[in-house]
């Protein structure tokens, strides 16, 4: 409890908790839709907006915000108006916004260390304006989750029953695409342009391993979440570790616990299902064996 | 009983990418029919469907559901079930039959709003009517094909059509699970006087149920009762092959 008497630590403690409950709901539907390859895309692209923001003096929050909508949105309209496919489209902004991050960057003069904040994560330099941001950007998106959960559900399952409705299918699906690119940019915060995307999809992948209803998949993905969250940030504290790649780690750990998990009920389950079988026909048991003696 | 025109297409024609789709197609299909779209692969059958929800434009012609464009339903919207062809949906997705069900309730006039204590009363007596009110709770990815295509009727049911449209029910059934599916389907219809148009290119097994064809392929080839359209010269050309393969020797007429 020490950790908390330093107000950076209150605050990456907020932040985390904040970045955590928000990438877990979100990954939800990234994983549903298959999305996970555009959040990696668009949280490396924005480099290329965060970039702008260093070199105009500006928190780079805001140009990496403007910066990470802007793509999403036209990832989101290129891949339905022409026949280039999302993936394409995704791998073309995300080269794109990097090299240009890369570029700007090496245009400020003499060495800038706050790159390797950008790249991997320092949640212990959260500010309290960007405790503001993430707070702002955090109601909107679970505002709109909230509002239009059945909707997205919905439109992930059958888009074309959606569009047969009559539903705005794609202002909403626009709409959870500049979700997603808020989502990644206040999670480069706390893990970093690199690590973003691991955060949009480990909680959602976790959920899904463990439960086929998807209110008790969203619960089990918020709690990785805010659990890795917490666990990272107690562990970099204590062994002096990147907080960003510690968050991940713990993170993929609980992930790699789950499938060992429903790894062993299946192979439980079908050895006792051979059990019964075996036992409720002995005789078809003996005449397989008889061969093998003869 | 069958009444005036649900659906009217008057010298119905759509381009997509430059190419003639649909070619003055007129049809009329009155309120409680049941009619069947038939006609090859590629033939414009799920484009015809997706004029009449709305989803495609004209290029040319008239279209009327309910005496109106398709674009003019507004909530007349609600009043048509639609089952499409069977979605690509993630492998496990996460929710239950009930849940799907549900789905049908998802309108433009439901935006933003939780679903109500009635709609999912109308949602279990929808899972009732196809008989599967025990798999409420059920994982819908659990369900076997035969299953899913009657809680994806269920689903079309739950918003209480007078129009039902159909995109290939039967696909991915086997034989008893579609004689099961439009034995209950044509109950239904009877039950609650919906009008049904269902897109198929298995023509034997829809005649078998629809009072009416209408084949197409690119123009209408020929429409009427299933005996006539399966004795007409004008379904071999339709289907640019020979019949009697499939339907033996006939007498034509």
């Amino acid at each position: 409890m020490e950790m908390l008497a330093y107000s950076f630590m209150q605050r990456a403690f907020l932040a985390v908790l904040m970045v955590g409950l928000l990438c877990s709901v979100l990954s939800f539907f990234v994983v549903l839709n298959k999305l996970s390859f555009m959040g990696a895309g668009i949280s490396h692209a924005v480099l290329g907006g965060l970039a702008i923001g260093v070199l105009l003096g500006v928190n780079p929050l805001y140009t990496g915000g403007a910066f990470a909508v802007l793509i999403a949105l036209l990832v989101g309209y290129i891949s339905k108006h022409s026949k280039i496919g999302t993936d394409t489209v995704t791998g073309i902004f995300f080269v794109t916004g990097m090299a240009l991050g890369i570029t700007l960057i090496s245009f400020k003069e003499g060495y800038y260390p706050e790159l390797f904040s950008l790249l991997f994560g320092n949640v212990l330099a959260v500010s309290a304006a960007d405790l503001r941001f993430l707070g702002v950007v955090m109601a909107l998106v679970l505002l709109f989750i909230f509002l239009f959960f059945k909707e997205l559900l919905t439109i992930s399952f059958d888009e074309e029953l959606a569009r047969a409705s009559g539903l705005p299918v794609t202002p909403l699906y626009l709409g959870l695409l500049v979700s997603v690119a808020l989502t990644v940019v206040i999670s480069v915060l706390v893990v970093g342009v690199n690590l973003a995307a691991a955060l949009l999809v480990i909680p959602a992948a976790t959920g899904f391993k463990l439960s086929r209803n998807y209110r008790v998949m969203l619960l089990l993905a918020v709690a990785v979440g805010l659990i890795s969250g917490l666990g990272g940030l107690v562990i970099s504290y204590n062994f002096n570790t990147p907080s960003g790649a510690a968050i991940v780690l713990c993170a993929a750990a609980i992930f790699f616990l789950s499938l060992l998990r429903s790894t062993a009920v299946r192979i439980c389950s079908a050895l006792f299902s051979a059990k019964k079988t075996a036992d409720a026909f002995p005789a078809a048991k003996e005449k397989v064996k008889k061969p093998g003696r003869q | 009983m069958t009444g005036p025109a649900v659906i009217e297409t008057r010298d119905l024609n759509v381009y997509l990418e430059e190419h003639h789709i649909l070619e003055n197609i007129n049809i009329s299909i009155a309120s409680g029919e049941m009619a069947g779209i038939i006609g090859p692969n590629g033939a414009g059958k799920t484009t015809l469907m997706r004029v009449l929800l709305g989803l495609v434009r004209a290029t040319a012609g008239q279209v009327k559901i309910f005496g109106r464009t398709p674009e003019m339903l507004g909530g007349m919207r609600d009043e048509i079930g639609y089952i499409p062809q069977r979605p690509v949906f993630h492998r496990h997705f996460p929710v239950s039959t009930l849940d799907v069900v549900l789905m049908g309730m998802v309108t433009p006039t439901s935006l933003g709003r939780p679903f109500s204590r009635l709609q999912r009363e109308k949602a279990r007596d929808s899972l009732e009517m196809v008989g599967l009110w025990d798999l409420e709770a059920k994982p819908f990815t659990e369900l076997s094909g035969g299953q899913q295509q009657r809680a994806f009727l269920a689903r079309a049911l739950c918003r209480e059509p007078r129009l039902l449209l159909l995109d290939e029910p039967n696909a991915g059934l086997d034989l008893p699970a579609q004689s099961r599916f439009f034995t209950l389907l044509g109950e239904l219809q009877q039950s609650h006087n919906l009008t049904v148009v269902m897109v198929s290119h298995d023509l034997t097994l829809i005649a078998r149920y629809a009072h009416k064809l209408i084949c197409i392929n690119r123009t209408m080839h020929v429409h009427g009762s299933p005996a006539e359209v399966l004795n007409s010269p004008h379904l071999e050309k339709a289907y640019r092959c020979e019949f009697d393969v499939l339907f033996g020797s006939r007498e034509r007429g």
